[in-house]
């Protein structure tokens, strides 16, 4: 497959095992992290419903202290960096090269190790289950609690090994798709004419370049503070607990917008293409989303006003934080402004991304609550962060996901997933997260503290709880909807023409499955919608040669040999010396291979 | 273009619906009042200043958020895909952007003058003559002591009511935080920083309180009360706790004191005795106290027996170990610790 000389679309051949672990194509990078994304977004799914029986009613004994602790630290990890963060990759890595008309990422082969390192440290991460016990001490892992002393398990060892592996596949990935944005679009794809999503995910890369080496210094020091006797959180030895908060704040506030702009760039793709009319601002749309990454590197401290804040920093961050909501603002009209004056068809990708409106301004507007430093006093930490985070990323982030899968399921699979089933699923996860998250808001007011694993009734807590409760029932049985609709799709012969909504990107100019080289011809760009204006303007689409003479990059192992190599270099800190030294070497002789592979 | 009677129908029954859905998280959210650990009814002068800028927020948030339904509601039905619709190719509109923009603007300003209003006046030093307090954090206890008075005691607070308090904050261990939501909004306690809050309570009564810092293991369990009492009441507490132990009467407490001594020592103070460790929380009025194992459990015979037979068992992870005492050392036990009043 070194050329796809003469091919015609749709050339997929059988795929086999060997064909997955060798693949640099990006879209089926894009589907292995979508498959991988959506197995971990169901653990932690099923870690939720055990921590929501146990708090079903007051004093539960269905999971002790211990486990209960281990389950809202993993359920957290698992959802943010295994499942949220690969779902947007996995849009990401699959129509980054088709909406802006490329053939692949910059680096393919750079793509297939973000992703086996990013499975490796998946894997270690949740391995901890079986060795000892999972992270207990919050994702957020505050000092002194991480400290030998106070958390001796190996839990916290698993935790750093786990997210710095994470991290590389991160960087990794980041940098190779931003380089891709910058350097790879097709004639006439100007900034200003790119897709809100390819924006919104180039923000994302950004924000992770910048944020991510922070979080891995931290991340060091602790593990240096863990095994080799270092001070630099430990209080007494002239380290500061507070140090720690801010290092992970400056990366984890970040973190957050590069959990929900994906989906607000997959919303601001599916409403004007259901509304059959282009995006509402553009402009300010970009602009706004570019604003809010440039601010969230300034607000991490409102993560912190209870730990002592003097009044200057309590009043300079307030002010920093409160302004996001303007540009946040600035999106909800825009997309509510994109309906006005359209012919909206309600399909299921509609509901979600219409629904994300909703939800998302709730947990925006839960935000500037809580962006009050007088107000926070008594928010934070307790259930109303809670439901103000899950309003942000599961009614925001994970609710324009499935948007994301509606909307672009024929492109991907050439096959429509059923409508009816679709909309059974929308409305019992719109009821289930509702009815799930939002007395989490009262729970809070009436002063119920997260991360509490038991809990007194006659506090006026008991209600609530049971209904949050019986709402995540409903929630996960409409995950098993989908997960039906998912199946019995996959079965069907594939029926999906190339342009089955009308929509106006390029990805939609090309076959549904795209063929391995994406484009037989590579698009001219001459508007922000080429499709739209093409259609509007008598445009043919560009004469297919006889003879395509399109050069791919030719399927390498080395990818899964080096991230072998990371792999065991991470396992070899958690158990012995030896591992990480058999690592090490692993992953030189990768990295020689790889230097030395013929690429044509 | 000027709406059709259609639109303007679909418009105002959004409306409604939104203002119908509006009315009930606002009843959820003032159901919660009445709540032993509520947040929204303060009791002191602080938490008090707190709600006022809560209560604007609140008003400003729920107008935002009835224009974005309505308008998202309607517009989902008004532009529904009918025969004959055409899409208009709307591109945008600077003028609205402007406009939009400036709505949340000003919505920020106006909650961020009294938001700092209020950091500066709850930021700053306690008035003068405040009772001064040091409150600790340890796993899984808070530790109250009152400088000026002599008096040492554990996850039971007494103030006077109408006196500012000065509360320094510390932790012996990990992070946790001094929260009572109907007096004072939270403040971490964090190793090595000296972290200080103040408030004022206004009305005598009992508050409850607990850690909101997840601090390991049991952090669910590490609870405490605040009384608010009259100044007498209060006056005369500080009499009774700041006196030596009462000696044990009668046959059972008399050989508990001997294992307090022997055994409890090693953790635990009683002043009076020879037990002057400072581990775990400070025993000679531990009778008086309501509660036990910090906040969790009613202080009566059989919690006690309970909690003394197996710590761990009644508070997981907890520090006090089970020290497999025998049934009858037990009794004596939880004879003498009943009578140190």
């Amino acid at each position: 497959m070194a050329t796809a000389a003469g091919t015609l679309p749709q050339t997929y051949e059988e795929s086999n095992l060997w064909t997955w672990l060798t693949t640099v194509d990006h879209k089926k990078i894009g589907v292995l992290y979508g498959v991988s994304g959506f197995a971990f977004f169901l653990l932690a799914g099923i870690e939720a419903l055990l921590i929501r029986t146990q708090l079903a009613v007051p004093n539960g004994t269905v999971i002790d202290a211990e486990r209960f602790n281990q389950l809202f630290t993993m359920h957290a990890l698992t959802m943010i960096f295994l499942a949220i963060m690969p779902m947007g990759a996995a849009f990401f890595n699959y129509f980054l090269p088709l909406m802006i008309g490329a053939r692949d990422v910059a680096f393919p082969r750079l793509n297939a190790l973000s992703y086996w390192v990013f499975l490796s440290g998946a894997l270690i991460l949740t391995s901890s289950f079986i060795f000892g016990g999972a992270p207990d001490g919050g994702w957020f892992a505050y000092a002194p609690l991480t400290s030998e002393i106070y958390s001796p398990g190996s839990g916290l060892d698993f935790y750093v090994v786990g997210l710095a592996i994470l991290g590389i596949s991160s960087l990794m990935a980041s940098l190779n798709f931003a380089v891709t944005v910058i350097n790879m679009r097709a004639p006439g794809m100007s900034m200003m004419r790119l897709p809100v999503f390819i924006w919104m995910m180039l923000v994302v890369n950004f924000l992770l370049i910048l944020s991510l080496p922070v979080i891995t210094v931290a991340l060091i020091q602790l593990l240096f503070d863990r095994n080799f006797t270092t001070n630099f959180f430990t209080p007494g030895e002239g380290g500061d607990p507070i140090l720690w908060q801010h290092l992970f704040w400056v990366f984890a506030h970040p973190e957050v917008y590069v959990l929900i702009l994906p989906s607000m760039g997959i919303v601001s793709e599916v409403l004007p293409v259901f509304a059959r009319k282009p995006l509402f601002g553009y402009a300010a749309v970009v602009f706004a989303g570019v604003t809010i990454a440039v601010l969230g590197f300034a607000v991490w401290a409102h993560h912190m006003f209870t730990t002592g804040l003097d009044t200057v920093p309590q009043v300079v961050f307030s002010a920093s934080t409160m302004a996001i909501a303007v540009p946040t603002g600035i999106k909800i009209f825009n997309w509510i402004g994109t309906l006005y004056g359209g012919s909206i068809r309600f399909t299921t990708a509609m509901y979600f991304a219409v629904s994300f409106i909703a939800l998302f301004t709730i947990g925006g507007l839960s935000g500037v609550m809580h962006a009050s430093p007088p107000v926070d006093t008594q928010q934070q930490d307790s259930y109303f962060i809670v439901a103000h985070i899950h309003y942000v990323l599961f009614g925001g982030a994970i609710v324009g996901i499935f948007a994301g899968i509606y909307y672009w399921f024929p492109k991907m699979t050439g096959r429509f997933l059923d409508e009816t089933l679709g909309k059974i699923h929308f409305w019992l996860l719109f009821i289930g997260m509702n009815m799930t998250f939002f007395p989490m808001h009262f729970l809070g007011i009436a002063g119920m503290p997260r991360r509490i694993y038991t809990y007194d009734a006659d506090l006026g807590w008991d209600e609530w709880n049971l209904v949050a409760t019986i709402g995540s029932y409903i929630l996960g049985f409409s995950i098993l909807v989908f997960l039906i609709n998912f199946f019995a799709t996959m079965r069907k012969e594939p029926s999906a023409p190339n342009n089955p909504w009308d929509g106006g990107t390029l990805e939609w100019a090309t076959t549904s499955p795209p063929p391995e080289h994406d484009f037989d011809v590579v698009p001219v760009v001459r508007d922000r919608d080429p499709v739209w204006y093409d259609r509007d303007h008598n445009i043919a689409p560009p004469e297919v040669p006889a003879n395509l003479h399109i050069h791919l990059p030719p399927p390498s192992y080395f990818p899964l040999v080096l991230a072998g190599g990371v792999a065991l270099i991470g396992i070899g800190v958690l158990s012995h010396l030896a591992v990480t030294v058999l690592g090490a070497v692993v992953a030189i002789y990768a990295v020689w291979g790889w230097a030395l592979e013929p690429t044509d | 273009m000027r709406p059709s009677a259609r639109a303007i129908t679909i418009t105002v029954v959004a409306f409604v619906v939104v203002l119908i859905v509006t009315a009930l998280i606002w009843l959820g959210w003032y159901d919660t009042y009445d709540d032993p650990q509520t947040t929204f009814n303060p009791k002191s002068d602080t938490a008090d200043q707190v709600r006022g800028v809560y209560d604007l927020i609140i008003v400003l948030a729920g107008i935002v958020m009835v224009g974005v339904f309505t308008l998202t509601l309607a517009f989902s039905f008004v532009f529904r895909e009918r025969p004959g619709r055409e899409a208009q190719a709307i591109h945008g509109n600077p003028r609205l952007e402007v406009f939009w923009t400036l709505i949340p603007v000003i919505i920020v300003v106006a909650i961020a003058v009294p938001t700092f209003q209020v950091i500066v006046d709850t930021t700053g030093d306690a008035p003068d003559n405040s009772l001064e307090l040091v409150a600790t954090g340890n796993q899984w206890w808070f530790e109250f002591e009152y400088p000026g008075l002599g008096v040492v005691t554990a996850n039971e607070l007494h103030l006077p009511v109408n006196q500012s308090v000065n509360v320094e904050l510390r932790s012996n261990d990990v992070i946790h935080s001094f929260w009572v939501p109907q007096l004072t909004g939270k403040t971490d306690m964090v190793p090595g920083h000296d972290n200080r809050l103040w408030f004022t309570p206004e009305e005598e009564g009992v508050y409850l309180a607990q850690c909101a810092e997840f601090c390991g293991t049991s952090h669910a369990n590490m609870r405490f009360r605040v009384f608010v009492q009259s100044q007498a009441d209060f006056d005369a507490w500080v009499e009774a706790q700041i006196a030596d132990r009462i000696a044990p009467e009668g046959d059972l407490a008399v050989a508990g004191e001997a294992i307090a001594t022997t055994i409890c020592a090693a953790c635990h103070t009683i002043r009076g005795t020879n037990a002057a460790a400072q581990i775990g929380p400070d025993l000679t009025h531990v009778g008086s106290r309501t509660t036990i194992a910090s906040g969790m459990l009613e202080n009566n015979t059989e919690n006690l027996r309970a909690w003394l037979a197996d710590p761990p068992a009644e508070k997981p992870g907890s520090k006090m170990p089970n020290l497999n005492l025998t049934p009858e050392q037990l009794e004596q036990l939880v004879a003498y610790l009943q009578g140190l009043q």
